[in-house]
């Protein structure tokens, strides 16, 4: 595989054909904000705050799906971006219903840790308040989908390696939501394997276990890394939940 | 069957016609069926019958005769006259008039001579109105199918997709990407199978090109397709038609059948090499199946959601094979491409953008219809001379072209040519071919709001600035028209709308504040009338607090 060199906010790296600008990002602590983005699942381009500049092409092209090119020169962040990112995280807090107070997630939360991250101190937007309900009819956990962002995480992990495929998305535009099988109640779903990945890479309080109560959820990702590694490489790598 | 079997059949067939006195045609395309032309033309059979006249005449459903506002519509081919709102009683008089006694019934004639058909030039429509749609025969009567006998007889694919490369022909279906490019990156890409797609969902409000074509000549799109093929090196075709066109598919469906059946779709197509298959494929009705990434989901059995490109279809398409997208419209137009040669073409249109356009024409337009018309003609001439301009002489505001992707025309840009370029410099797109004219009494908001609202319901949902932002774009829009909105709404409106247009995922949300921004560039002073004064918006007026109790 060839090796490209590019350009990032005015410094030189190297990196694999075939690489994302994310993953070249990463690799050197330069941030760049994801939601929908999971090392270890399918990308699938959906949040749009990893949208990046790239000097010569007039759209904002998403880091997590574009692979480098030689010669790239590539801005992470700018106003525009900046704005645009707090703009995403405004509309996604304004789509839902996130108390964080009485949240199980509450200092676990992506979404939280998001705006922070690009600094939305207020959102401009009118709150859409939607009427959403709450699925508590599985034995051990509980899909609360006011809190639900959409990123697909879930439908990722359990299609991709549970292989189970309970999850999947319905209905359109803002009207979607994540359903069981066709439609079911989680508790009456012959497929799910009860393996509670889909609750681990939950980024909000949207999936959670029985029994935590405000701020109690932690999601504990690092059993991703550990599967995909044992897969691949045939390696145990020890978990660590960052 | 080979080339010299099929000019045989092509000159039977214009013997046969030849030997009928009258040929009486009717359209049977969606718009005059729905207002009745299924009664005209039980109406025509039973006095040509009654007459005895079976012999010498014929009674055919034809394709789309243009004039769709004034439907159900009847022509007498033999001497060019077209009749308008036919009537099952003015159907027997066209019959006992003006096909036994010679007399045109006055009454219903149309104007032949007038700018509405004078000023077109037909290409992907020239046979709509001139054959009947459900019969091969008649198709191989006007040189159908020599095109794809002359591309696998005696050109090599290469030179096929050179030949619409010289032709200077682009997309259709709104883009305008070369064609000839296109085909030549899908033949140029590995894979151990190549598929061809026609995009035939066409979605915007008030558009009704694709379905016009398909219902009126859908041999023409197949042999399109099949060319297409050939030129790629694809075996397996599809065309993605929307639910909403039962007509459509169930001439597609016959359509594939003759052609079967007379070797030109199959195995050994015309006795060569060459075998392409055709299947249909039916949408469940979502606009944003007509994008390229969500139509293949749709395909392969999935919820329609767009993916991010680049890959590109042509590279990695249908079950991640190269795979070759184009619009009807485009299709339509390679047979007569081959047939006539690239230099034929270019010659028509404008130095960028050449050829013809299918317009559907609708909104506040005296005759509403479909018209083909070459790039570069002003647009004037298309509202004013081929549309009639506006009814009851009320006065044109703006012409809307590219639907819910596209933007607003104002009465100061009319004589601009209608070409890719010259309407994308405007704020608008050439668009798959909808054009709805507004006059006065148009309020641009509601325009906006009614664009807005038909994106905001069509988003998949995948990607937030599209999902949420339409949204709440619709519902800055309401509060505007509903005059509640401030000066500080407007700037919100026109942050969310660059956010939405730049970060979104696909052409759907990308494209979606057009209507929105173009109203805004020229019609800003119907959104600022409406606005509240600031005042009013710091606080309740007459509120006072006393302090001092």
């Amino acid at each position: 595989m060839a090796v490209k060199t590019l350009t990032i906010n005015g410094e030189q790296y190297s990196a694999q054909e075939g690489e994302s600008i994310l993953s070249v990002a990463r690799q050197h602590n330069i941030p760049i904000p994801t939601l929908c983005h999971l090392e270890g699942l399918s990308t699938v381009g959906a949040c749009r705050l990893c949208v990046v500049q790239i000097e010569g092409i007039p759209k904002l092209l998403p880091a997590c799906t574009t692979k480098v090119e030689e010669g790239m020169v590539i801005h992470t962040a700018n106003e525009k971006l900046n704005k645009y990112r707090r703009m995403i995280v405004a509309l996604l807090a304004s789509e839902g219903n996130h108390v964080c107070a009485v949240c199980v997630a509450n200092n676990h939360c992506e979404l939280q840790d998001l705006a922070y991250e690009v600094g939305l101190v207020r959102v401009r937007y009118p709150y859409l308040f939607p009427k959403k309900t709450l699925d508590a009819t599985h034995k051990d956990y509980v899909m609360d989908h006011n809190r639900c962002v959409l990123c697909t995480r879930c439908v990722r992990v359990c299609d991709e390696v549970e292989g189970a495929h309970v999850w999947d998305v319905a209905g359109r535009g803002i009207n979607c939501e994540i359903i069981t099988g066709l439609d079911y109640a989680w508790g009456n779903s012959q497929t799910c394997t009860e393996c509670g990945k889909c609750v681990m890479v939950c980024p909000t309080g949207a999936l959670f276990e029985k029994g935590v109560t405000v701020s109690e959820m932690e999601k504990k990702k690092g059993f991703l890394k550990y599967i995909i590694t044992a897969r691949q490489k045939k390696e145990w790598v020890s978990i660590s939940n960052d | 069957m080979t080339l010299e079997d099929l000019q045989e059949l092509s000159e039977k067939e214009q013997q046969r016609q030849s030997e009928k006195k009258h040929r009486i045609l009717y359209c049977s395309a969606a718009g005059c069926v729905s207002c009745g032309s299924d009664k005209v033309s039980a109406a025509l059979k039973a006095k040509i019958k009654e007459h005895a006249l079976e012999k010498e005449c014929e009674v055919i459903g034809t394709g789309c005769l243009g004039l769709c506002g004034e439907g159900p519509l009847v022509k007498v081919q033999s001497d060019n006259t077209l009749y308008q709102n036919v009537d099952v009683q003015a159907a027997e008089q066209i019959v006992e008039s003006h096909i036994i006694s010679n007399t045109k019934v006055a009454a219903h004639l149309s104007d032949m001579s007038a700018p509405f058909f004078a000023s077109q030039t037909k290409i992907v429509l020239e046979n709509c109105g001139e054959i009947n749609s459900e019969s091969i025969d008649e198709y191989i009567g006007v040189r159908g199918y020599e095109g794809l006998a002359r591309a696998v007889n005696e050109m090599q694919p290469a030179e096929v997709t050179e030949e619409i490369r010289k032709s200077g022909l682009r997309g259709r279906g709104g883009a305008g990407y070369s064609t000839g490019l296109k085909w030549g990156i899908v033949s140029k890409a590995h894979g151990e199978q190549k598929y061809v797609v026609c995009n035939a969902d066409e979605g915007d409000p008030g558009a009704f090109m694709d379905r016009s074509v398909l219902e009126g000549d859908p041999h023409r799109v197949l042999e399109g397709m099949a060319i297409a093929g050939y030129a790629v090196g694809a075996t397996q075709g599809y065309v993605y038609c929307r639910a909403e066109y039962p007509l459509a598919i169930e001439r597609l469906k016959l359509a594939i059948k003759q052609a079967e059946k007379m070797g030109l779709l199959g195995n050994r197509i015309l006795e060569s090499q060459f075998n392409f298959r055709i299947d249909i494929r039916i949408g469940a009705g979502a606009f944003v199946c007509g994008e390229e990434t969500a139509l293949l989901q749709s395909i392969e059995g999935k919820r329609g959601n767009p993916k991010p490109r680049p890959p590109y279809p042509s590279e990695k398409g249908l079950w991640g094979m190269p795979t070759l997208i184009n619009n009807v419209e485009t299709f339509a137009n390679i047979a007569p491409i081959i047939r006539n040669g690239s230099d034929w073409f270019s010659k028509i249109g404008t130095e960028k953008s050449k050829g013809t356009k299918v317009f559907a024409l609708a909104g506040n337009i005296k005759n509403t219809g479909l018209i083909e018309v070459p790039m570069g003609i002003p647009l004037r001439k298309i509202i004013f001379d081929i549309g009639g301009g506006t009814p009851d002489g009320t006065e044109f505001k703006a012409a809307q072209t590219g639907g819910p992707s596209g933007g607003c025309i104002p009465s100061d840009h009319l004589d601009l040519p209608v070409d890719y370029e010259s309407l994308s410099k405007v704020g608008s797109i050439m668009g798959s071919g909808g054009l709805i004219v507004m006059d006065s009494t148009s309020k641009m908001v509601e325009v906006a709001k009614f664009f807005m609202q038909f994106c905001m319901d069509e988003s998949c949902g995948k990607c937030i600035p599209c999902r949420v932002g339409t949204r709440h774009i619709y519902g800055l829009l309401d509060k505007i028209s509903k005059k509640k909105a401030t000066q500080d709404d407007m700037v919100l409106l026109e942050e969310l709308c660059m956010m939405v247009k730049e970060t979104s995922l696909c052409g759907l949300g990308q494209s979606a504040p057009n209507p929105v921004l173009s109203t805004l560039r020229f019609f800003r002073n119907e959104y600022e009338v409406l606005l509240q004064p600031v005042e009013t918006y710091m606080g309740e007026p007459g509120v006072e607090v006393n302090f001092e109790k």
